[in-house]
């Protein structure tokens, strides 16, 4: 599957936070001693698979062609052939995304929470179903079923965006709506005489603001790393560009715009996972835990 | 108690003057409209996602059992469970199979390791490490992991100076070892993301009470811990497997579609590289996809029920 697929992994985070550790308090030293070694191997090797990678390609991208230390592949990325027209299209579907995402999603999970709770079980296997049904299936399924005028607007691709997006926008709304007291806050908002409207924009948004944030985030990772789609519907996104630029030129260039989009994700994605556990926390101090 | 409930869902009715404009039509078309809300409120999203969703999925099947030329037929059913097709389908199970096994393992042992290592800022490193990675395929991993093991890669020249040739192994990045190879960077993850909660919920006085009845560690392992563990170990290999099942971007990117596997197909097929007379096999090679990922969800969402027993 395509970025951001673990199956609402952010949640998962969230939970590790909260487990206590296990501490075997009978252990022997001998045993102990044992331990420390297999683990120290065990977290070496991780460490090795997961950093030299990530090294290689860093390496890789400030090299010039002789193998010296050099910038050059950065200072040629902004004006590589259909760099920029890459950029501003990968710029405009993530807005897109965003503003239908947010648009479709906020009203339909305050709904469902203050009004149709028996409807939520509903609304959680319907949000996952994009992760059972990969995008390389919905992709052929759309470029089948839908007329040419949609297929010629790059914008059919924001729309899936907004289905792939689902998962982890859906579950970010429904814990940040979780964690508030929806019922006594839209209960005093309407005896002071706010309508539903006026209930939804003053009194619920500010309360979610950061689960509204961390979906906003992943979306814009979602639509900026997103290959398959875009590729198959020849829309030359960044991703596709990298891939369609690599095989025609045989410079850095490609692996230095990849390591940017990386590092880029990789910054944007640590900020909603430490926001989300700053959240946590904060709720979980509120409650006086 | 029942005549306030009656009241409560009927107030136009059961009591007559509470509401004063009764009978007139803007009353009326009030009324239609507040038993409606919840289907106006609601109806965007589930159009939106029957669009989305829905359509794609329901032309799949329908061209799936439908010639070129229209009308019903077994045709491209019958083309891709024979020769190069079925080999693809082999190929993702395969893919999926063993990269749920290998990381599915070693995802247990590293999560194990972080958990019992006493270290604050490990946990911490590794839950949003894990987080991030998890969410992590795509072309980028192409691009790190031929830094590293492509023909000029930096583990191939250190390797090499110390006399060991991949090659030789039968081992290159391009193909279907490599691609198994660099899929472990986002499994590894999701599997510790899975399993932490659930090594979490093995109780310490478990082992103190298995060991106080004289049971060795391998003892407590094989009749408390692994059973107690094992829903949640099958959980999280059956959601690595339709993960790798299902991926597209880093093996089309790797191998640059040439390597037989049922996404990568799809993808040739979009792209013009069809048979005469194949035309619509794309689809029925999606429906077969369709149908292994669903089996895949069923057997999880069973396995999960049984895995939440222990997780208190």
């Amino acid at each position: 599957m395509a970025p951001l697929s673990g199956a609402g992994s952010l949640y998962e985070v969230s939970e590790i936070q909260n487990e206590t550790v296990p501490e075997f308090s009978t252990g022997s030293t001998k045993r102990r001693r044992h331990f420390r070694w297999w683990r120290l191997v065990v977290l070496a090797l991780a460490g090795a698979y997961f950093l030299i990678p990530l090294y290689a390609g860093i390496k890789f991208s400030l090299q010039n062609a002789e193998g010296h230390f050099s910038f050059q592949a950065y200072d040629k990325l902004p004006g590589a052939p259909g760099f920029s027209a890459a950029l501003t299209l990968s710029l405009k579907l993530a807005v897109a995304t965003m503003v239908v995402s947010t648009l479709l999603m906020v009203p339909t999970a305050i709904y469902v929470h203050v009004r149709l709770p028996q409807l939520r079980r509903v609304l959680d296997v319907v949000t996952v179903l994009p992760i059972v049904i990969p995008p390389i299936v919905l992709i052929i399924g759309v470029l089948g079923a839908y007329p040419l005028w949609a297929k010629a607007s790059p914008y059919l691709l924001s729309f899936m965006y907004v289905i792939l997006a689902m998962p982890f926008v859906y579950r970010s709304l429904d814990a940040g709506l979780g964690a508030i007291d929806l019922k006594t806050l839209t209960e005093a908002s309407r005896s002071l005489g706010g309508n539903w409207l006026k209930t939804m924009w003053r009194v619920i948004l500010p309360n979610i603001r950061p689960a509204l944030l961390s979906a906003t985030v992943l979306t814009l990772a979602l639509v900026f790393g997103e290959y398959t789609m875009a590729s198959l519907d020849l829309w030359q996104t960044i991703p596709v560009w990298i891939v369609q630029f690599s095989i025609s030129s045989d410079g850095n260039i490609q692996v230095a715009a990849s390591m940017m989009l990386l590092v880029g994700t990789w910054v944007l994605l640590v900020a909603v996972v430490s926001l989300d556990r700053s959240g946590s926390r904060r709720t979980r101090r509120r409650m006086g835990e | 108690m029942s005549k306030s409930e009656v009241a409560a869902s009927d107030p136009g009715t059961s009591v007559p003057g509470s509401d004063a404009t009764t009978g007139h039509p803007s009353s009326l078309l009030r009324r239609v409209l507040r038993k409606s809300e919840p289907a106006i409120a609601i109806a965007p999203f589930l159009i939106y996602t029957f669009l989305g969703l829905g359509v794609p999925s329901l032309a799949v099947i329908y061209y799936a059992f439908h010639g070129n030329k229209g009308g019903w037929t077994w045709h491209n059913i019958h083309l891709v469970t024979h020769g190069i097709f079925l080999i693809g389908f082999e190929n993702s199970f395969k893919l999926g199979l063993i990269s749920a096994i290998v990381p599915g393992i070693l995802g247990v042992f590293l999560a194990y390791a972080i958990q019992t290592s006493n270290s604050n800022v490990l946990r911490r490193l590794t839950s949003t490490g894990a987080g991030v990675l998890a969410n992590f395929g795509g072309i980028n991993l192409t691009f790190m992991f031929l830094a590293t093991l492509g023909s000029t890669g930096i583990l191939t020249y250190w390797l090499r100076d110390v006399g060991i040739n991949l090659a030789n192994f039968g081992f290159t990045i391009t193909t279907f070892s490599g691609v198994l190879f660099v899929y472990m960077y986002f499994q590894l993850p999701l599997m510790v993301l899975v399993i932490t909660p659930a090594l979490g919920g093995l109780r310490p006085s478990w082992r103190e009470a298995a060991e106080n009845m004289g049971a060795s560690s391998w003892r407590y392992w094989r009749h408390v811990g692994i059973p107690v563990l094992m829903p949640s170990i099958l959980g999280g290999m059956l959601l690595l497997f339709g993960s790798a099942f299902a991926a597209y971007a880093t093996a089309a990117s790797l191998t640059l579609g040439i390597i037989a596997l049922s996404p990568i197909q799809i993808g040739n097929f979009l792209n013009g590289n069809v048979i005469a007379g194949q035309t619509h096999v794309g689809y029925a090679i999606a429906l077969g996809m369709l149908v292994i990922l669903s089996i895949t969800m069923i057997f999880y969402s069973l396995v999960r029920k049984r895995a939440s027993k222990w997780l208190r």
